[in-house]
This record gives structure tokens, C-alpha cells and sequence, in this order.
């Protein structure tokens, strides 16, 4: 299975989620420069944490109409995984991807630390290795995860099961309902605050974050390969 | 030409973490008269005459891409100014 790992001007996270999936993961990736015309060749679309262009205007607002959004759109359209983390998400959300958008977080601090989260639903091909309801532990890194939508998509968030991961216990930003993580309605774009890919070894305080991935791999072998 | 002056501002309904952190400030230089502060932008742009309309050209810049229409509301004025 191959990842591509999507690279703006201002991503930091690259070089994590690169490591995540090449190392840990074990499967391929690459990286894709922001200007890149296609990702056919690709099997799932990785959009990083940081601050692409600065996070100018507004977070992700800019990196939404980079060249590489309308290969992005298109694999999405095709039904590939696509997961957007943190700034990647604030993209996802600009590009109209995902519904809602991202205030400042209500405690007015940027937050760098591991939160628990509760896996709301399981039943998706980024949380299949997941138990529903399970309780765990992913760093956080945000100065703007406040998730807001208005009334009417909350209840089709809630209604067609899109959210997949709610803040347990404490809120850390504020989020409308503890909102974490978000799915489409079609369920192949996840969109979360949390960063999967720092949490994917012990040595980094934890492998809570490898199932997200071993979870996309498990969903694409399913899908095509065929077994004897 | 014309020059256009955009505001910004978050809805009505949208918490402003950082009005507050502002309002919260003024109330302990003493002014207690504050009551809200909402922190918007402000943009001034500068666009050449063209065949298109001047009104709609700015009201889709807005709309794609100054203004996120989820949690901001937007304003604008226009003005012509005759080059000498």
C-alpha cells in the first residue's frame, strides 16, 4: 500500500507522519510537494500538521487552493482514505472537505500535550482496529482547535455517526460537543486534532496513534488484495 | 481604479476567545464601560478597472476566500479613485 504525504510550505509534521508509516507502519511513502498535478498513483492522501503559509488569513486557508487540492479532491471523490491532522484537518475544513470550521482555542494557549480521546465510532476505515468506546491517548499541538459548526450540521454529524473521536474527560480548546475528530458523510475523509503519528511507538510515550494507520491498511487489503 | 476596504468580523453567535482576553484586559486598566470586544480584520485592496463587476468581484473574494462564511461575517466598502 502506498502513502502519500502531502508537503506545504509551512508543514512540520512531514517528517513524523513520514516516519509513522515508513518505519512503524511498514508500508511505503512519499512525500508530495503542495504544486504536485496528481496522486493516482497513490493509495491514501496524508495532509500533515503545522502552519502551512504561515497560516496566513486564517489556518489552511491559503494551502486550500494549492495545485495539489484538486488531485485531493478528486481521490476523495474516488473513495481513498484521506486524513487530514491538525493544520491538515484546518485544511480539509477550508477546502469544504469536511463541514465546520476551527475558532482560537477558549483557553487562550497553545496546547502541547497527550489527551485522552474516546473512539465514538469504530466503524470506520480509519478506526476499524479500534474497540467503540475505547479510551485513548493522543498528544495534542494547537493554538486554533476549537471546533464550531452550526446547529443543523451537528445534528447530521451526530445522525450519520461522523464523529469519531471525542475529547474524554476535559475539554482541552473549548470544542463544540468535544468534537476531536470528524468523518464525511461518505466516511473516507478524517479530519482530527490530535496527532496520530507522534503517538506510534513507546519510546514516544505511546502507540495509541498506530491503529489509525494499521487500521487504513487493514480497510485497503480488504479492498484489494485478493486472498487464495 | 478603486480601492476596497474589507472587514471581517466574526458572527454574532461565534465565541471570540480573544475579544474576551481583550475586554478582560481593558476591565483591569479600569475601563469598566466595556462591555464586548469583537477583533475582526481589516484588508485594503486595490483593484484595477475591468469589464467585470466591481461589486461581484468583491463579493466572491469574500465569499472563497477573505471571509470563512462558517464562522465570519464580512463588509465591504468601494471606492473609485480617478488616477492623476
Amino acid at each position: 500500500m502506498k502513502f502519500a504525504v502531502v508537503v506545504f510550505p509551512g508543514s512540520n509534521c512531514d517528517v513524523d507522519m513520514y516516519h509513522a508509516i515508513a518505519d512503524e507502519l511498514g508500508e511505503d511513502v512519499e512525500y508530495v510537494w503542495h504544486d504536485a498535478e496528481s496522486l493516482d498513483e497513490f493509495d491514501a492522501i496524508l495532509l500533515p500538521g503545522g502552519f502551512s503559509y504561515g497560516d496566513y488569513l486564517r489556518s489552511g486557508a491559503i494551502a486550500r487552493f494549492s495545485n495539489v487540492m484538486k488531485a485531493i479532491k478528486k481521490a476523495a471523490d474516488e473513495g481513498k482514505p484521506i486524513l487530514g491532522v491538525c493544520n491538515g484537518f484546518q485544511i480539509l475544513l477550508e477546502a469544504g472537505l469536511l463541514p465546520g470550521a476551527m475558532r482560537r482555542n477558549d483557553t487562550l494557549t497553545f496546547i502541547c500535550r497527550p489527551v485522552k480521546l474516546r473512539v465514538e465510532n469504530n466503524a470506520t476505515m480509519f478506526t476499524s482496529q479500534y474497540e467503540r468506546g475505547e479510551i485513548i491517548t493522543i498528544p495534542i499541538a494547537h493554538g486554533e482547535g476549537n471546533y464550531y459548526c452550526d446547529e443543523n450540521t451537528l445534528h447530521q454529524l451526530i445522525a450519520n455517526n461522523q464523529i469519531v473521536f471525542r475529547y474524554e474527560g476535559e475539554n482541552p480548546n473549548g470544542s463544540l460537543q468535544n468534537i476531536a475528530g470528524i468523518v464525511n458523510e461518505k466516511g473516507n475523509v478524517l479530519g482530527m486534532m490530535p496527532h496520530p503519528e507522534r503517538a506510534v511507538h513507546e519510546l514516544l510515550g505511546g502507540a495509541d496513534g498506530l491503529k489509525l494507520f494499521q487500521s487504513i491498511v487493514t480497510y485497503w487489503r480488504d479492498a484489494h488484495v485478493v486472498t487464495t | 481604479m478603486y480601492k476596497v476596504k474589507v472587514y471581517v468580523t466574526l458572527r454574532e453567535n461565534v465565541l471570540d476567545p480573544q475579544g474576551n482576553a481583550v475586554k478582560g484586559a481593558l476591565h483591569s486598566l479600569s475601563y469598566h464601560e466595556v462591555q464586548d470586544v469583537r477583533i475582526g480584520k481589516f484588508m485594503e485592496l486595490t483593484l484595477a478597472k475591468s469589464d467585470r463587476d466591481i461589486d461581484e468581484l468583491v463579493k466572491d473574494m469574500c465569499e472563497k476566500l477573505l471571509a470563512n462564511t462558517v464562522i465570519e461575517d464580512y463588509r465591504y466598502d468601494i471606492e473609485e479613485v480617478v488616477v492623476q
